[in-house]
């Protein structure tokens, strides 16, 4: 048997000069969702990359052309499908801009108590995956678990876990259980432990401090240009919250802060939605205080909103407005508007216009993450290969959002 | 609040700024596509607009226009951070037509802009990559027009024949029949649901001209006592 002899001298090799085309996604365990990512790789190093959404595109905004104003909650509820209960916040208060109603003083402290809740488990489930894909698997595991803890009271509110279709145009579906203080007051202390043991374990870690501090850089000017809003935008150092900004449902009377990053990088994101955890468990604390216990929970106006069982049944006048909110729905007057509201991502606006009839005739869902995405590009490009998981992570791009 | 940026718009540009509106309290002004650049550029480097934080940039489908207007609004939502006021421009195209790109003004146009290219079909010029983003390159049409139908699907792999009992995507009864609008028969002068509301606002046309004396209750023979 003779020996090999026919390999090459290594020295004389030349190193491949080109970049190299990888195609990343669309289905990846290190990305959130199918999304696909085209990256010219010079050695480890991102020269250029493409992100290329759409893979979960339904026609969210031609599908609500097609039924009533009301028929619109269960697309809505799957746009952030972490955090539904926003999306329904921000719709009810959209189409309730355009019809020129306020809810109820009680009803804007329920939507305040369950839109907050969301805001938790949206933040928490971000932090927990970007952990999780870096390899601490533990926290992840925590945070997850205070998901399910709220979860549990929203499905004790609305019935369902996570698309709950519970906001309606002028109110709520139902009124808060008798046992929604209770539930809230029991879990709060629970989630600041957690939320302590994560941090703990997150940041005293040289591994993950490493892997996020000058990571994934995004400055603030570029920010501001690009259109991002939310946690990534607060991470640069903009002070830019909806709530504080441009109040809605009360939020100027609750006290509590926003918290701002300094360099824009991944940490930076990291630690802001952390903090906003806390700061929402503040919100929720001072909400519950006020929520009363009797009330309204929705407008008057047999227009807007469904009349009683009993009254459907009894009287000649519940009968037929229930047969005209069934059939031809709620009719806002003529118009547009753009309404807005701090989502779990970052602003969440929509675009309305009716044409007085009971169907949409144009429904734009100006998409946090959409928008963020783009601005992950940016964040993505310089950086090392391996940086790619952390810092699209901290983008928190969620599908449903942002294919629509 | 920011009343002020549409009296400073139509302070610098007088007639350029075709119309303002603040129904709701949200701010608009309808420019001309050619003026477009030029007024998003003000926006942004006039030290009293300041409009630096780009919000977003949609379409909205009117086909029912009178035929001088074009069909198209292409909408602008942008807002200034130091003075936290917002404003949204507005401008006329027709289906397929060009206008200037925003992408040197504002980064974030690039992707809305690629959004409302994929779903209207509006050719921004200038634009650094404008290509489909959410659908895919063999889609053929603009499904946001009025005139692509909503139950139409264009599947890229062909669906497989599974049997009888295989359904098609969309029932013919889903929806509600009360609100639904068939847009094509509309469009094409073969369906008479009117909505004179819309007409009104967006200065159109109604719908059809349904002739009033068909509206009119039948002339009763007076009743003599």
């Amino acid at each position: 048997m003779e020996p090999i002899q026919e390999y090459e001298d290594e020295t004389s090799l030349e190193l491949p000069a080109e970049p190299m085309r990888l195609n990343m996604g669309p289905s990846h365990p290190a990305m959130h969702g199918t999304i696909k990512m085209t990256l010219d790789l010079d050695g480890e190093v991102v020269k250029t990359v493409d992100i290329m959404p759409g893979y979960l595109h339904r026609g969210f905004e031609k599908s609500c052309e097609r039924g009533t104003w009301t028929q619109c909650y269960p697309y809505v509820d799957r746009l952030n499908y972490v955090s539904p209960m926003l999306n329904n916040v921000g719709f009810s208060l959209a189409v309730e801009k355009l019809l020129d109603i306020e809810v109820p003083e009680r009803c804007k402290i329920y939507r305040v108590i369950l839109g907050e809740l969301s805001r938790i488990t949206d933040h928490l489930t971000c932090n927990g995956a970007m952990a999780m894909e870096l390899g601490a698997f533990t926290p992840f595991l925590w945070c997850i678990k205070v998901r399910d803890w709220i979860w549990d009271i929203l499905e004790q509110e609305t019935g369902a876990r996570m698309t709950h279709s519970f906001g309606r145009i002028g109110g709520m579906a139902k009124p808060p259980t008798p046992r929604l203080k209770q539930s809230v007051i029991d879990i709060l202390p629970q989630i600041d432990k957690v939320l302590g043991e994560v941090q703990v374990t997150l940041i005293r870690n040289r591994i993950f401090l490493d892997r996020l501090q000058g990571v994934g850089i995004l400055p603030k000017d570029k920010a501001l240009s690009l259109g991002v809003t939310g946690p990534m935008l607060r991470a640069c150092g903009v002070d830019y919250d909806v709530r504080k900004a441009n109040p809605y449902s009360g939020y100027d009377t609750y006290d509590f802060e926003i918290p701002i990053g300094h360099d824009g990088d991944t940490f930076d994101r990291f630690m802001v939605r952390m903090e906003e955890v806390r700061q929402s468990c503040r919100i929720i604390e001072q909400a519950i205080e006020r929520l009363p216990d009797e009330g309204p929970i929705n407008v008057d106006d047999p227009r807007i909103i469904l009349p009683s069982k009993d009254e459907v049944y009894t009287t000649i006048e519940g009968t037929i407005a229930h047969f005209k909110l069934v059939m031809e729905g709620v009719k806002p007057p003529p118009g547009a508007v753009y309404s807005y509201t701090e989502g779990g991502n970052g602003e969440l606006g929509f675009y309305i216009v009716s044409d007085g009839s009971g169907t949409p005739y144009r429904v734009r869902c100006r998409p946090p993450c959409f928008i963020n995405l783009k601005g992950a590009e940016d964040m993505i490009r310089g950086d090392m290969i391996a940086d790619i998981v952390p810092t699209f992570g901290s983008v928190n791009m969620i599908g449903g959002e942002c294919d629509r | 609040m920011s009343k002020k940026v549409l009296a400073r718009l139509q302070k610098r540009f007088a007639d350029k700024i075709l119309a303002v509106d603040s129904f709701r309290g949200d701010d608009e002004a309808l420019v001309s596509p050619s003026d477009w650049l030029e007024i998003a550029l003000f926006l942004r480097d006039d030290p009293e607009c300041a409009m630096n934080h780009f919000i977003d940039l949609t379409a909205a489908d009117y086909p029912e226009r009178e035929p001088e207007l074009p069909r198209l609004d292409v909408i602008l939502f942008v807002r200034s951070l130091g003075k936290n006021q917002r404003v949204r421009l507005k401008t006329r195209v027709p289906a397929g037509a060009e206008l200037e790109s925003l992408t040197p003004v504002w980064l974030g146009a690039n992707w809305t802009e690629r959004e409302c290219y994929d779903m209207f079909g509006v050719r921004f010029r200038n634009h650094p990559d404008l290509r489909r983003i959410l659908l895919y390159e063999e889609f053929v049409g603009y499904p946001l027009l009025k005139d692509y139908p909503i139950n139409k699907t264009q599947p890229l792999i062909p669906y497989r024949e599974v049997g009888p009992s295989k359904l098609a995507p969309f029932g013919p009864d889903e929806g509600n029949p009360f609100g639904r609008i068939d847009w094509l028969a509309r469009m094409s002068g073969r369906n008479l649901q009117v909505s004179p509301a819309i007409a009104v606002q967006q200065g159109q046309r109604p719908a059809l001209s349904v002739d009033e004396e068909d509206l009119a209750p039948p002339a009763s023979p007076e009743l003599k006592p």
